[in-house]
């Protein structure tokens, strides 16, 4: 019993909104993904108790009580094991794990792996803004190395975590990355992530405005935006700039940018995007380009089909009294004789 | 009875207590399996303790790597796999003297001679053969050279020497299926099942086999041999078979959800000695869903979730799995969730001895979360009984809308017995509180008998909600951090448990009701404290015996109970921890009893104490 979507429900995103009005901070990010998701679930033509939002502990994780379906609020880090014994409980439901990176990277980090790599049709949204916010601005595994936070207080001393390349070496079919400002390119991924067969992940860099404002600033501002980052589009080069000037290249596994004449034909060593190729190691390349020396990919990463997890979970029931009595049960009388069973008769003569 | 014996005297016996000993690596479980099946099969009662080491195949030849099964066997008495060993049957000296402090007068020991080579007596940590110093003057020793009856009944077959030799524990099996006037045909069937795919190796363990029953017809091992008296009292119509604790768990869960007609979901990690758990379940697929997870963490997690669906969920485990999850049962007690965690115990703490037995995780059911959590603790006390006691735990889940921790231990999660296998319709019906009706609906309303809160799954139309770990508003589950409805859920969720107490029926006293000396015992120790009360009373002594399957909450009649008699004794496999909590509840003082040494009580341990009290 998969999803089965129903005719359009003629359901509108206010009808995904609780009667509780979020509590996040004027300006958080955590609005962006709540106004795009509550966004994407009409156009999924389900009901809305087919939905449960699944979180962890965070600011990331308060999404639930705002979203009018059901909801579960977990424990820090473990959001992706009750989505997965729902999921698989239920396949017909539609589930959808909101975390963030402290949430999922660090105490969730082997949830996160593990969930990644079975598939099940599961959506994850990580709410990556490089700081633990509700504890009040300590390092997060997403934290830039140098960082002065509340707990680095002279600087972090760990490199970060790459989101998107844990997620893709764990085999992630579906993997991709938005800008909370981003508005168009959210409700164009949460609806590629909606219908696709199998884990989701996506990661939404997210500004939080009080303990770590600005950290996306050189991707997200309008005036360096086209510079710093490039939109991945399937099977199409990755041309950037504001001019459309400029082009990835590769140089043996190395990515590099060139100068590029807008219309001209493209250098032997572009990159191509190919979204739907099975070997990942395209994907996990792109996930490594980091500013300032490569444009920072947003879009889709990767997008292959594979059976879903839970498509191997399907009880049909059967004689329960069977398994009890095994191969070796045998049957008394009440006078304590004893006889084999049927099954056991049958064997005893064919030995 | 088998037509094959030429001996010329049997023996009649009640009970025999058997041990088959050897490396890791020899087969022991295996053989020890066939005979104690076939015994059962045979009109016999069994009761089996595996014992092995942690080490999957510890150096040969050492102490650390000599496993061991043990059979209770016999028509009277069998309540417990045996205090001491009527018969031993080493495979190697380290085996021989592993088990030296089992042995008692008069035992008989069937030692493969050829295994006792001047390596294999060093390495076992002898000076010299033990065999050959007389030190097993006082017990009646039988020397079998089964490695060369093995390689003489092979003969030169295709079969590499190593390969040969792996075949003796069936000569060994042989032997004794012709020792104690076994039924051979239903080990016969086994081996050609078994190993249908093998057919060289399936020969060689049918000649093997052979070999050890010829070897006792022709007379080379003694006289005569043994049979079990017939049964005074037949075990009653019906179908039977033998069970270990961990299946009868797991079987347990199956028929709680049949019976409750929810699916079943059962998320688990692999850890001794629950393991089987998650194994018998995942063999039956079709009836469940089973989630082997990435930790112990994501087991139970995954159980939460699969029971926010709608689900009988649970999650099996053992002492280091239990306080990994310790996190997770507090989200199922805050938003009042259905969950079976069962619990095989092991001595602790940390890794401890993990293939040994212990009762030591109660006070930890009992009170190991942070905050104000309480839950429903039952305790298994009987391989079979595992399976009731497992549908006991889910119908208070169900029905009381929480998180109960089953605890039974690796003696009984192993050890086996013969169990009558119900028919479903003589289990209970199962209610649970599901609702569908969104009017009025509200997530923490109570139900006034139980207290329990609806249960609205993932899919219902209409009943759309938000739960979470954070403290509820009493009625609507809304998020509240109002001082004084924390002091109210706080309450309520006490009072809840406590309800569960209104279902728990009188406590059962057996024995002499009119004694002094009452023997209180809860969980694995039954058998053993029963058997023990039993030889005592039959030397004219008075004493009573109550055991407990509610641990939380406790039966009502408990303390008064413990107050009608001069002296309670209570054994337990831990250091007192019941002990404590009855002090601690009722002001009721108890004598101790504890032993923890990895090892189920001697029922002459238990019957010493007691004789000391009355």
């Amino acid at each position: 019993m998969t999803i089965v979507p129903t005719a359009n429900l003629g359901l509108k995103r206010q009808d995904f909104l609780s009667s509780i009005d979020p509590k996040w901070c004027a300006g958080c990010g955590c609005y962006s993904v709540l106004r795009w998701l509550t966004g994407t679930f009409p156009t999924m033509n389900l009901p809305r108790e087919k939905f449960a939002v699944i979180s962890g502990i965070g600011c990331s994780s308060r999404t639930p009580y705002y979203v009018g379906t059901y909801g579960f609020h977990t424990v820090h880090g473990r959001a992706m094991t009750v989505a997965t014994g729902l999921k698989l409980s239920r396949p017909d439901l539609s589930v959808w794990v909101m975390t963030g990176d402290g949430d999922a990277l660090s105490i969730g980090g082997n949830h996160f792996i593990h969930m990644i790599r079975r598939n099940p049709n599961i959506k994850v949204i990580l709410f990556n803004n490089q700081i633990y916010g509700l504890t009040k601005g300590q390092a997060s595994p997403t934290t830039s190395k140098g960082k002065k936070t509340k707990s680095t207080p002279y600087g972090s001393i760990d490199p970060p975590i790459r989101p998107l390349s844990m997620a893709i070496a764990a085999g992630a079919t579906f993997a991709a990355r938005v800008a909370d400002t981003d508005g168009q390119l959210m409700a164009d991924i949460l609806q590629q992530a909606a219908d696709h067969k199998g884990a989701a992940f996506v990661e939404v860099l997210l500004n939080c405005v009080i303990f770590n404002d600005g950290t996306f600033s050189h991707l997200t501002e309008k005036a360096v935006k086209a510079d710093t980052t490039v939109t991945l589009k399937d099977k199409e080069p990755l041309i950037f700039g504001n001019g459309k000037d400029r082009i990835v290249t590769i140089d043996g596994f190395r990515p590099q940018v060139e100068a590029y004449v807008p219309g001209s034909p493209l250098p032997d060593n572009a990159l191509v995007h190919d979204v739907a190729v099975e070997d990942s190691s395209l994907a996990f390349l792109l996930s490594n380009m980091e500013h300032p020396d490569l444009p920072v990919p947003v879009g889709v990463f990767r997008k292959v089909q594979q059976t879903a997890y839970d498509d191997h979970y399907a009880p049909k029931g059967g004689d329960l009294m069977r398994v009890f009595r095994g191969s070796e049960a045998w049957m008394e009388d009440a006078q304590g004789h004893i006889s084999l069973l049927g099954a056991q008769v049958a064997a005893a003569s064919a030995a | 009875m088998t037509s094959h014996q030429l001996a010329r005297t049997v023996e009649e016996v009640d009970t025999v207590v058997i041990r088959f000993a050897g490396d890791s690596g020899d087969g022991m479980q295996l053989v020890g399996d066939q005979f104690t099946s076939t015994s059962a099969l045979m009109g016999d009662d069994v009761a089996t303790l595996p014992d092995y080491p942690a080490e999957i195949r510890a150096p040969a030849g050492t102490i650390g790597g000599v496993s061991g099964f043990q059979v209770c066997f016999g028509t009277s008495d069998v309540f417990t796999p045996g205090d001491s060993l009527d018969f031993l049957v080493a495979m190697n000296p380290a085996a021989l003297r592993a088990n030296m402090p089992f042995l008692k007068s008069g035992s008989t020991v069937i030692v493969n001679e050829d295994a006792f080579i001047a390596r294999n007596i060093e390495k076992a940590g002898y000076a010299a053969d033990p065999l050959e110093t007389g030190e097993l003057n006082t017990f009646k020793l039988l020397r079998v050279p089964m490695v060369k009856a093995t390689q003489e009944a092979l003969g030169a077959g295709g079969l590499s020497a190593k390969q040969v030799d792996r075949c003796k524990n069936f000569f060994a099996l042989g032997l004794s299926y012709w020792l104690f006037n076994r039924d051979i045909k239903q080990t016969q069937r086994w081996i050609i099942k078994k190993f249908s795919n093998k057919p060289d190796v399936l020969e060689a363990n049918q000649r093997a086999f052979e070999a050890g029953l010829q070897y006792g017809k022709d007379g080379k091992l003694q006289n005569h041999t043994y049979a079990t008296r017939a049964k005074a009292t037949p075990r009653g119509a019906g179908v039977y078979r033998q069970v270990s604790g961990n299946t009868a768990t797991a079987y347990g869960l199956l028929a709680a959800a049949k019976r409750a007609n929810l699916p079943l979901f059962l998320g688990s990690y692999p850890i001794t000695p629950a393991t089987d758990i998650m194994q018998v379940l995942q063999q039956n697929k079709e009836f469940c869903n089973v989630l082997q997870a990435e930790d112990e963490i994501a087991g139970i997690g995954s159980a939460i979730g699969a029971a926010f669906g709608g689900a009988l969920a649970a999650t099996s485990t053992s002492g280091p799995g239990f306080s990994l999850k310790a996190e997770f049962i507090n989200l199922a007690v805050m938003t009042e969730l259905p969950l079976v965690i069962v619990d095989v115990q092991r001595a602790g703490p940390s890794t401890g001895l993990p293939t040994k037995t212990e009762q030591s995780d109660l006070l930890q059911a009992l009170f190991g979360r942070h905050g104000e959590s309480p839950l429903a603790v039952v305790a298994a006390s009987s391989p079979r009984d595992c399976f009731d006691a497992t549908i006991e735990a889910a119908r208070i889940a169900l029905k009381y809308m929480t998180p109960v921790v089953l605890l039974t231990d690796g003696y009984l999660g192993n050890g086996s017995e013969v169990w009558r296998v119900p028919e479903l319709d003589e289990l209970p019906v199962l209610k649970t509180h599901l609702v569908t009706n969104p009017e009025g609906f509200k997530p923490y309303s109570r139900d006034p008998e139980t207290l329990a809160r609806p249960w609205a799954a993932v899919g219902t139309p209409g009943l759309e909600h938000r739960i979470g770990g954070l403290e509820k508003e009493d009625g609507s589950g809304n998020i509240s951090h109002n001082p004084a409805n924390h002091q109210r859920m706080t309450d309520l969720r006490a009072a809840k448990i406590e309800k569960i107490a209104q279902d728990i029926a009188p406590t059962e006293v057996y024995g002499d009701a009119d004694a002094d000396l009452l023997v209180l015992g809860w969980g694995s120790t039954r058998g053993v404290i029963e058997q023990a009360i039993g030889h005592v009373r039959k030397r004219g002594h008075k004493v009573a015996g109550a055991h407990l399957r509610h641990m939380n909450p406790l039966p009502p009649d408990l303390k008064a109970l413990m107050q009608k008699y001069k002296r309670v004794l209570l054994p337990e496999i831990n250091s007192g921890q019941l002990a404590y909590h009855l002090r601690g509840k009722y002001l009721v003082d108890v004598v101790q009893f504890n032993k923890v040494e990895g090892q189920p009580f001697r029922a002459d341990d238990i019957e010493a104490k007691i004789e000391s009290l009355v």
